[in-house]
């Protein structure tokens, strides 16, 4: 691939939730505007545009990551998954409905990125990876509340639904969802 | 941010030529540092290339038993390497120690290394900083400086180096091998990968421009106990005060091998030798630590408001030497 000058656009293809999209964008645009405000998924929410607070994460092949920090042309080669790919207002997700169950958010700006991560978070879990909190966990069915925090730590909540958040995600990992 | 030219290559030889190509380019690995600090203008690369195509997503044993880490694998991978946190625990914890699992997926090891200070004035550009804007002076000095450094600062800088994998590396006598453009291979220590601001904060590294970092190299194992240990304000996903990494053995009631790393308190990921030395040889205990405290901070100077690092280092170290030395007492 040659260089793409700096007053070009970048003609790129998206994979996101299993469609592919084709985007003409600035090289500047980062993955997480490139969601919301070309492909007008805005599930993903923006709270700081610097990696602070996890509002933006999203899944590129299974792992989460911040959106706002990675530039929508670095990602041709991947699959992005959003909260739109996770369930929808009929058919939620497990982990949404559990967050619905135990009122875990109160305005809900953090909780798209709260779920993104969970998932990542427990898929992490369950290939045995290490955290602070453990530092040396391995493969689990179920996961301690301490360890959630931890590993959710990336994800701030500005209303503090923070033992909500932990209920949500504990209940969905104690049930069938999370062995899927 | 400003307008860049942007080049994806598909290996390290057209990376290299990419980035001579055009003076100036800069690499981006992970971007959770570089693209941060280009949103807010204070990195203003014209020419990015994008490395995240090359292959050096690797860890692999050495044949002399140590083990090489690609640059371009993540810290969360690293962390989780069976290798890493079965011989070279210290370094998992480290790196579990920092950031957020969203950001460890996305940040290399090449990046953490290189990654740049958190000094408040560095990233405001409208406080005079001579790391941003060489000559402008340091706000960091008279200011609010509770997270800067005390040792290796100058007067012409007291920004501290935020790397905890950095500190966990040092203390491993990590290697970074990497390729310039005219097609040679370098290998130096990581000691010597950074240097002390003095005259010129700007200059952090003794990367030529163009220099690619293509891995990190360990030394075999050493035996000892491993222990990371951070102190922040908050439990989890915020920088260190003060951070200790320490490989300690004892045998027969004395200290037969030591190595101290220290992160929150150099301008880069701080060492001391003599202090291992005093350690090295004599019994275990808490007149002993404090000597060895006295060592490292003999040189320590705070600057107000990060006065408190001076005796909150001396105690961590003090209590990290004793959970590594109690039961062999
Ligand atoms: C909110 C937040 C909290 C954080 N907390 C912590 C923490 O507690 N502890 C901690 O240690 N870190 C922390 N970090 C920093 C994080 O670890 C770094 O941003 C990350 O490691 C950088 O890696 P990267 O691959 O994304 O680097 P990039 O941003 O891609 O690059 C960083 C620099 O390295 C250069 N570079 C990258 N790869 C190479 C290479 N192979 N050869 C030559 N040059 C190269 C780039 O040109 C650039 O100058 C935090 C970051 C954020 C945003
Ligand atoms: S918007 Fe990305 S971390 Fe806050
Ligand atoms: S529910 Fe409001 S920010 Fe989390």
């Amino acid at each position: 691939m040659p260089w793409i000058e700096a007053d070009e656009s970048v003609p790129l293809t998206l994979s996101v939730n299993g469609v592919s999209h084709h985007l003409d964008v600035d090289a500047r645009v980062t993955l997480l505007d490139a969601l919301r405000e070309h492909l007008q998924l805005t599930g993903t929410k923006k709270g700081c545009d610097h990696g602070q607070c996890g509002a933006c994460t999203v899944l590129v092949n299974g792992r989460r990551i911040n959106s706002c920090l990675s530039l929508a042309v670095m990602h041709r080669a991947d699959e992005i998954t959003t909260i739109e790919g996770l369930g929808t207002p009929d058919a939620l997700h497990p982990l949404q409905a559990a967050f619905v169950e135990t009122d875990g958010f109160q305005c809900g700006y953090c909780t798209s990125g709260q779920i993104c991560s969970a998932i990542g978070m427990l898929d992490e879990w369950r290939a045995g990876w290490p955290s602070h909190a453990g530092a040396g966990a391995g493969p689990a069915r179920t996961i301690d509340a301490a360890e959630i925090r931890e590993r959710m730590s990336g994800n701030l909540c500005r209303c503090a639904a923070y033992p909500r958040i932990v209920e949500a995600i504990t209940r969905y990992a104690a049930g069938e969802g999370a062995e899927a | 941010m400003i307008a860049f030219d942007y080049i994806r290559p598909g290996d390290a030889a057209e990376a290299l030529q990419a980035a001579a190509e055009r003076p100036g380019a800069r690499f981006i690995a992970g971007g959770t540092n570089l693209l941060d600090l280009m949103k807010l203008g204070i990195e203003r690369p014209r020419h990015l290339v994008d490395i995240g195509g090359l292959d050096l997503r690797t860890v692999s044993e050495t044949p002399d038993g140590g083990l090489r880490i690609g640059a371009l694998v993540s810290n969360a991978e690293l962390a989780a390497h069976p290798l890493v946190r079965d011989r070279y625990p210290v370094l998992s914890q480290a790196i579990l120690a920092g950031a957020s699992g969203q950001l460890r997926n996305k940040a290399t090891t090449g990046g953490n290394l290189l990654q740049r200070t958190r000094c408040y004035y560095f990233y405001d550009p409208a406080s005079p900083c001579n790391k941003r804007e060489p000559g402008s002076g340091c706000a960091a000095l008279g200011g609010f400086n509770r997270i800067m450094a005390i040792l290796g600062t100058s007067a012409h800088c007291i920004a501290s180096h935020p790397s905890d994998m950095a500190v966990a590396m040092r203390a491993l006598d990590a290697r970074v091998e990497t390729r310039l453009p005219e097609g040679t291979t370098g290998d130096r220590k990581l000691d010597t990968l950074y240097r002390l601001p003095g005259t010129t904060p700007h200059i952090e590294h003794t990367l030529a421009p163009g220099e690619l970092i293509t891995a990190v190299l360990l030394p075999p194992p050493v035996p000892g106990r491993h222990h990371y240990r951070k102190v922040r304000d908050r439990a989890s996903y915020a920088f260190a005060l003060v951070s200790v990494a320490a490989v300690v053995a004892v045998e027969d009631g004395r200290i037969t091998q030591a190595a101290l790393a220290f992160g929150g308190i150099g301008t880069m990921p701080w060492r001391d030798r003599a202090a291992e030395e005093l350690l090295v040889g004599a019994t275990p205990g808490q007149d002993l630590f404090e000597r060895c405290a006295d060592a490292v901070l003999a040189r320590a100077q705070g600057h107000g408001g990060n006065d408190f690092k001076i005796p909150l280092l001396r105690r961590t170290l003090v209590a990290c030497l004793t959970d590594l030395t109690e039961d062999a007492r």
